[in-house]
């Protein structure tokens, strides 16, 4: 092998073994040098963080863990504590029908759960797309079902109202093919008078023989967290129709139809729920026919919806605008009309760009709604702040309350978000 | 040669109203004006037949009455015997002074927030989404009224900080933090006191200039002037000379303990501060994303086109990152602003006296104007919105990209 002077003294005929990264680069310790003590600085934040962390949790985590479950007032949460700063829970354990259901009567609750489990078998369709579409028929009845699961009273009320909405659909189906728009208008004239002409003396005289009919409740009774679920469910899914209304209407081309759609987005954005709230409460009577005098709740939802319409339409016009504007002109090119070219080709595309922002209205507005608490309604910090703080057995107990509160918020708000995220890598449909 | 001219056009028809797109849109235009005149009409009948059958009428005399409250929070002096309307003035301010403070807070939060958000120090970035996550999915008012119960129930009262075994101590001395407010050190004016003001102010418009003719300097002769220096310079020290040359005129008012509570200095109101801290960190958690996406959204590209060109760390984020993600923040950051102001409003539920206590609450309900009151409520947020989306149209026209 070896001749003369090129003798080589050694060849290494086959690689080296890969050798095991150091100890100071890969695994736990690894991952503790990269990502918390990479430099001086970085070691006296994450420290300095530890520190925090530890103070909060050694604040906090006693206070709940030894917290009194089984009390009948503040007082004798007090004793059983002996000095020991600690939450008393007794009061959420004691309370929590009324935090939930506010005045809601007892023995009804099981209506509210299932109007409440209803409510997520009929979002199930519109949330996952993998689902049945069957079950959009669900979907549909839902509103009415829930209605009258609530507030009870005759069934006959919500199959007519419901009559009303097929009514609406058989004029719109029989019209489509002459104007989309034409054939909204006639169903929406024809529902319309359906409701007002024939759905209260069909509904009494259905109802005369055939009762089928729950026990009423009024919507005063109605209170605590089911309020903001109320508000909340019905403003987002009145809002998103009316938003996207407003919102076309804003990128119109006829100059009144805009200036119309841009001062009501305008007027609404630029002043507080809060004073709308106000409205509702005090000042809508004043603007309806004398002697009309219209549920609470229902000037509240109609407010809300308006308020988060408006924020609806900006959400959708971000939408609108970041479409390409080849998409506009694709619509036109194949001699579509404006309806059809809306519905087909541009809301479709818009609506998606603009998911996060119409989530991200939803949960905004499903928190404001704590704010019918300041014109005495009784939502769930109405009813913290009025009866169970005012009370004298619960007098002061504020931080349980809100905390539970605040959770009970948490965990939809959240799990809303979560959703959304999920939702926007679904429908990503461009490569990255 | 055959000439092709234009078909005839046919007669003007009734139905071409509505099926020719030339007059459709005039016509829907026209339909859709007549509702809501006539929807408005409707209002405002129904409203005039209300208050005719109540006896009432539409007048604003009552902002010239005496209001006959007491607000616990004013920036100009307001006494009992004042009128409704210089309440409603007192609210105004106090709006304005919360949103101010809410505001640069937020600000500061925020732009901390996020950046650190982004950090590569894992613990910190964690802590900060855990941040940002629990404020942004828990509604204002509940972070309001924590807050304040915080300010009311769990600081100690005056009387804590009183005799030899005292349970609560003032923070450096200086500040009290009890149940019926914070006490802080107030400033003293006296004689002379407004020329020192007077040159700390002249000496901000001095670097101001300074900067300027550093630039012209720069771009002109090529020539770098030490900036930051010049300026902290120009900062501290004609404003400590002037202090000093007047002898001392600006002094310290530091709260004392006297009988049940404390006298002398600053009260800053507990609702003020639950207001102020509950807005600033709920919507500082909104910046935070706000910030984090600004500079999420400038591509790494820039700062590698910037290092390339030999640009060092401090001057590549100061004169191409920023300024581009300037571009996406402040938006969404105005809008922000705007939120904040608005969510002020829930002043109402602790009881601090701002617009909507005031005008919105005490003189709504004392004198039953409700119409009246709520009205000029909305005017009031209105033209607080129209006028921060004003300088926001301004700015962005401003900050533009200018496309071909």
């Amino acid at each position: 092998m070896s001749q003369g002077d090129h003798s080589v003294a050694f060849v290494r005929h086959d690689p080296l073994p890969p050798q095991a990264p150091p100890v100071s680069q890969a695994g736990v310790i690894g991952w503790l040098r990269t990502n918390l003590f990479s430099s001086i600085g970085n070691s006296i934040m994450t420290l300095i963080t530890l520190y925090v962390i530890y103070a909060l949790l050694a604040a906090i985590v006693p206070w709940i863990a030894n917290g009194v479950w089984d009390a009948s007032s503040i007082r004798e949460c007090r004793e059983q504590l002996q000095g020991v700063n600690a939450a008393c829970w007794a009061v959420i354990e004691e309370r929590w029908p009324q935090l939930v259901f506010g005045n809601y009567p007892p023995e009804h609750y099981g209506r509210a759960v299932l109007a409440f489990v209803l409510l997520f078998v009929a979002l199930a369709p519109v949330l996952y797309f993998g689902l049945p579409r069957k079950m959009l028929w669900f979907t549909g009845l839902y509103p009415f079902l829930a209605y009258w699961l609530i507030w009870g009273g005759t069934l006959w009320i919500p199959i007519m109202a419901l009559v009303g909405v097929v009514v609406g659909f058989v004029v719109f189906r029989l019209l489509e093919e002459k104007s989309f728009f034409g054939a909204m208008v006639a169903a929406l004239a024809a529902a319309l008078a359906f409701w007002i002409v024939l759905t209260a003396p069909l509904a009494e005289a259905l109802a005369g023989v055939l009762p089928l009919a729950l026990t009423p409740v009024a919507s005063r009774e109605i209170g605590g967290f089911m309020i903001n679920f109320i508000l909340g469910t019905s403003g987002i899914a009145l809002s998103l129709p009316l938003g996207i209304m407003l919102a076309l209407g804003r990128q119109s081309t006829l100059p009144i139809i805009k200036m119309i759609c841009v001062i009501f987005i305008e007027f609404v954005r630029g002043v507080p729920l809060i004073t709308l709230l106000f409205v509702a409460s005090v000042m809508l009577a004043y603007f309806l026919p004398p002697g009309t005098n219209f549920d609470l709740m229902l000037r509240v939802i109609i407010m809300v919806t308006l308020f988060a319409a408006a924020y609806m339409a900006e959400a959708i016009r971000g939408g609108l605008a970041a479409l390409p504007k080849g998409q506009y002109e694709a619509g036109d090119s194949l001699g579509l009309d404006y309806w059809q070219k809306m519905r087909l080709i541009v809301l479709p595309q818009a609506l998606k760009i603009s998911i996060p922002s119409i989530v991200n209205i939803a949960i905004g507005l499903f928190k404001d709604t704590t704010l019918v608490s300041i014109i005495s309604m009784f939502d769930v910090i109405g009813m913290i702040r009025g009866p169970i703080l005012s009370s004298t057995e619960w007098f002061g107990v504020y931080w349980e309350l809100l905390g539970f509160a605040g959770v009970l918020f948490f965990v939809f708000c959240y799990g809303i978000s979560q959703y959304s995220q999920w939702l926007e890598r679904k429908l990503a449909t461009d490569h990255r | 040669m055959a000439s092709i001219s234009d078909p005839a056009q046919p007669a003007f028809r009734l139905s071409m109203l509505v099926n020719d797109t030339r007059y459709r849109g005039i016509t829907f235009q026209i339909i859709a004006f007549l509702a809501i005149v006539f929807f408005f009409g409707w209002l405002i009948w129904n409203a005039t037949q209300n208050l005719a059958a109540l006896g009432q009428d539409i007048s604003y005399k009552f902002l010239g009455e005496q209001a006959g409250y007491d607000i616990n929070q004013q920036l100009i002096p307001f006494v009992s015997t004042d009128t409704h309307f210089r309440a409603a003035m007192v609210g105004i301010l106090n709006t304005l002074l919360v949103a101010f403070l809410g505001c640069i807070t937020a600000t500061i939060i925020g732009v901390v927030v996020g950046v650190l958000r982004l950090s590569k120090n894992w613990l910190v970035a964690k802590v900060m989404s855990v941040y940002v996550e629990i404020f942004r999915n828990v509604p204002v008012l509940i972070w309001i009224l924590i807050i304040f119960s915080v300010m009311s129930n769990a600081l100690p009262s005056p009387r804590d900080f009183r005799g030899d075994n005292a349970t609560a101590s003032m923070v450096f001395d200086a500040m009290a933090f009890t149940n019926r407010g914070v006490y802080v050190p107030g400033p003293v004016w006296e004689a002379g006191s407004g020329i020192v003001v007077a040159v700390f102010l002249a000496s901000i418009v001095g670097i101001f200039f300074l900067r300027r003719y550093a630039t012209k300097l720069l771009y002109d002769t090529g020539r770098e002037l030490p900036v930051l220096q010049l300026s902290l310079g120009l900062f501290f020290v004609p404003a400590l000379i002037a202090y000093f040359v007047m002898g001392s005129p600006i002094g310290l008012d530091y709260p004392e303990l006297k009988g049940f509570n404390f006298q002398g200095g600053l009260k800053v109101q507990g609702t003020l501060i639950a207001l102020w801290w509950a807005l600033a960190l709920y919507t500082g958690a909104f910046i935070a994303e706000n910030v984090r996406a600004g500079i999420l959204a400038v591509s790494k590209g820039q700062t590698e086109a910037a290092a390339a060109l030999g640009l060092r760390p401090g001057k590549i984020m100061r004169l191409v990152v920023l300024p581009q993600a300037l571009r996406v923040i402040i938006p969404p950051l105005i809008s922000q602003y705007l939120n904040l102001t608005k969510n002020s409003s829930l002043a109402a539920a602790i009881g601090y006296m701002d617009i909507t206590g005031t005008l919105g609450g005490i003189t709504l309900n004392q004198t039953g104007r409700s119409f009246e009151a709520v009205l000029l409520l909305m005017l009031f947020y209105l033209m607080i919105s129209l006028a921060i989306s004003g300088v926001m149209n301004l700015y962005n026209n401003a900050v533009k990209l200018k496309e071909r």
